[in-house]
């Protein structure tokens, strides 16, 4: 192992990565804690991130503009969140299978539209990323400022999302409703709340952010498309969404341990640790087991989660 | 958590209700054709046509007798995973592992193929069949001890595990387990002639694992017929109902993770030791997802699950056809896997209003 590499400049761009990594999980997760407040559970995040990756760079690649990407990924996001929302909420299926469903429809689709829209090729079509920006002042301030405050502007959003989240979920009317929808819907039903448009909203915005998520990949980060390249990143959102007992800003946190754990992946094959590649890839995945089963025990789930809602049923 | 409600199906709590799996039969057939218009419509929207694409499909799948019989060989991992998913489901135990349960009954097999030495061939390849079952077992038990004993969501940790056997399975075929001289190939030695498993017919794929594969499924009839059965049947339905009358819910997931894990396991066994002999990176080619679906459209019945892993392995071997002839996707396949479980899911609902 090359213990040389080791300086300051190489830890703050360990951190600086850890928190690229965490980006896209973050997006999915801050949507996962809204849909899950709602009392749905979403488990085809997944599927939906990779149909946002290939919209969100279908739409960049078509137009030249990746806000535009962002806008496609984010609509279609929200589409496969309705989706969600008439089988789950409308059709009342089972939670687990549905998700499943959208992660295989969501892979199957994005792979095929991809290959519809651009044909087999040697070379992949590539699009230019969105640019590092450092922020004025913040970004001159030493090591935070690096790890911080030099990133893409989807880095930015997903700080300033976090602030929303987090006044929407607790200061607003909407979220109180929103959270007593997931956590006693008759209670809910009486107050004349409508259950079955509340638990759409949550699945609409849960679809949108985690298309942005999974946009994040191709527009700020890669700058291609391939299939199944969000390789987990919506299964690791929604054990994010568990650690971070439905809050947005503990979810920030939970984002971060795993980005971390991806990032100090990256960095021991730089350092050329004594460990192979692909058993070092299998680090976040096991990151994840472990974190799961340390909260698990004590995570409090809304009330009425994941049990769909019949007015005058018990 | 709390997923009691919503059984998958309705014929699931009766393995031989007539009725119900007819009822069964023809709605996911409806589910299945819909399925299919979409992914044409699909194809019709981008300009393809849909009905040649679907013509090579059918041709590549039945066309000729050679074709048939590879359907036949790719329903027997679909045969295999869809038995093992049924018990886990049927419990509610959202056990979405089988590719990993696969690849490391592969990996435990082929291990005892290449290292036990000096046995005669038929107890090396019963040892090597245990081997695979007890690897997928095992994989399968970390989510199953997981779950049981510390709640921790088993989609999650199931699916992770998969990943992480994925990249065990690069590990080992790229280092410990690699062919010397297999020119840096990332695959292990061929396994010994004599534990290749008997073709069943002459100069095709298909091999003894399919007898095997629907042995599973006359086992998995009999075992919900038995006192284990009917209790997984209780705690599937419910939790509380199961622990007032004193069944032991955390065994019951144990004895269900462990089951499930085995038959995917052996899964894993029957692609190394009826097709590729090795052990190679693409050993599950996606038949452990694959393998839920197929269960869930048969209604997580035994024999629900037989006609549908026919009609998959056929959308499978049509597919690979598809792609090469008529210059369409294979994720057509995929789409419409996804179309199925969906439709599926809602058919109650959709059903409900179309009869009103």
């Amino acid at each position: 192992m090359n213990w040389d590499l080791i300086t300051v400049s190489f830890v703050v761009g360990v951190l600086a990565s850890a928190v690229r990594w965490a980006t896209p999980i973050l997006y999915a997760a801050l949507g996962e804690v809204f849909t899950e407040r709602a009392g749905i559970l979403n488990l085809g995040l997944e599927g939906i991130m990779l149909m946002g990756a290939l919209s969100g760079f279908v739409g960049a690649y078509n137009t030249g503009s990746l806000w535009v990407g962002l806008l496609i990924a984010a609509l279609v996001g929200m589409a496969m969140g309705l989706l969600m929302a008439f089988v789950s909420v409308t059709a009342k299926a089972n939670q687990v299978v549905a998700g499943l469903g959208i992660t295989i429809l969501g892979g199957g689709l994005s792979t095929l539209l991809f290959r519809l829209f651009f044909g087999l090729r040697t070379r992949p079509p590539t699009i230019k990323t969105f640019k590092v920006h450092s922020l004025p002042l913040l970004g001159d301030i030493p090591i935070v400022g690096e790890v911080l405050f030099k990133h893409n502007v989807m880095v930015y959003l997903i700080f300033i999302l976090v602030g929303v989240a987090w006044m929407v979920l607790y200061r607003t009317r909407f979220g109180l409703a929103l959270r007593a929808v997931g956590e006693r819907p008759e209670a809910a039903d009486t107050r004349g709340l409508n259950v079955t448009a509340l638990r759409y909203i949550g699945l609409m915005i849960g679809g949108a952010l985690a298309g942005l998520g999974g946009a994040y990949l191709p527009l700020a980060d890669l700058g291609i498309f391939w299939t199944q390249m969000t390789a987990g990143r919506g299964f690791i959102a929604v054990a994010v969404v568990v650690f971070s007992r439905w809050d947005p800003v503990r979810a920030l946190w939970g984002a971060l341990v795993f980005g971390g754990a991806a990032a100090l992946q990256t960095a021991l094959q730089t350092l050329k640790a004594p460990i192979d590649s692909e058993l070092l890839l299998m680090l976040p995945y096991i990151v994840t087991i472990i974190v799961l089963v340390g909260i698990s025990r004590r995570a409090e789930f809304p009330g009425a989660f994941a049990v769909p809602y019949s007015r005058g049923e018990k | 958590m709390s997923t009691t409600t919503a059984t998958p199906d309705r014929a699931a709590r009766a393995p031989l209700n007539w009725r119900a799996l007819w009822d069964n039969v023809y709605q996911a057939a409806l589910a299945l054709g819909l399925s299919l218009l979409v992914g044409g419509a699909l194809l019709l929207v981008s300009g393809r046509d849909p009905i040649a694409a679907y013509r090579s499909l059918y041709y590549g799948a039945f066309g000729t007798t050679d074709r048939f019989t590879e359907t036949l060989v790719k329903a027997t991992p679909l045969l295999f995973v869809a038995v093992s998913v049924s018990l886990c489901f049927r419990a509610q135990v959202w056990n979405i592992g089988a590719e990993g349960q696969m690849i490391l009954g592969a990996i435990f097999s082929t291990w005892v193929a290449l290292h036990i030495k000096g046995l005669p061939t038929l107890p090396h390849l019963a040892l090597t069949f245990v081997a695979g079952a007890l690897g997928g077992a095992l994989w399968s038990l970390i989510a199953g001890v997981l779950k049981a004993y510390l709640q921790a969501n088993e989609v999650i940790t199931t699916s992770m595990l998969n990943y992480i056997a994925v990249y065990l399975l690069a590990y080992l075929v790229r280092g410990p387990m690699m062919d010397p001289q297999g020119f840096n190939f990332p695959q292990s030695r061929l396994i010994p002639d004599e534990l290749e498993l008997p073709r069943l017919i002459a100069r095709t794929r298909l091999n003894v694992s399919f007898i095997i594969a629907l042995v599973a499924v006359v086992l998995a009839l009999l075992f919900w017929r038995s006192t284990w059965g009917r209790r997984t049947e209780i705690v599937g339905a419910s939790r509380r109902v199961a622990e007032h009358v004193g069944l032991s819910v955390p065994r019951t997931v144990l004895l269900v993770t462990a089951l499930s894990g085995a038959l995917a396991g052996i899964a894993g066994w029957g692609e190394i030791f009826g097709l590729h002999f090795r052990l190679i990176e693409e050993i599950t080619r996606g038949f452990g997802t694959l393998g839920i679906v197929v269960a869930l459209l048969g209604g997580l019945n035994p024999i629900g699950m037989t006609i549908s892993a026919f009609l998959f392995a056929a959308l499978v071997v049509g597919g690979n056809a598809m792609e090469r002839n008529a210059n369409v996707p294979f994720a057509l396949v995929d789409v419409i896997q996804g179309c199925v479980i969906l439709l599926v899911l809602s058919r109650a609902y959709l059903f409900k209003r179309a009869s009103s």
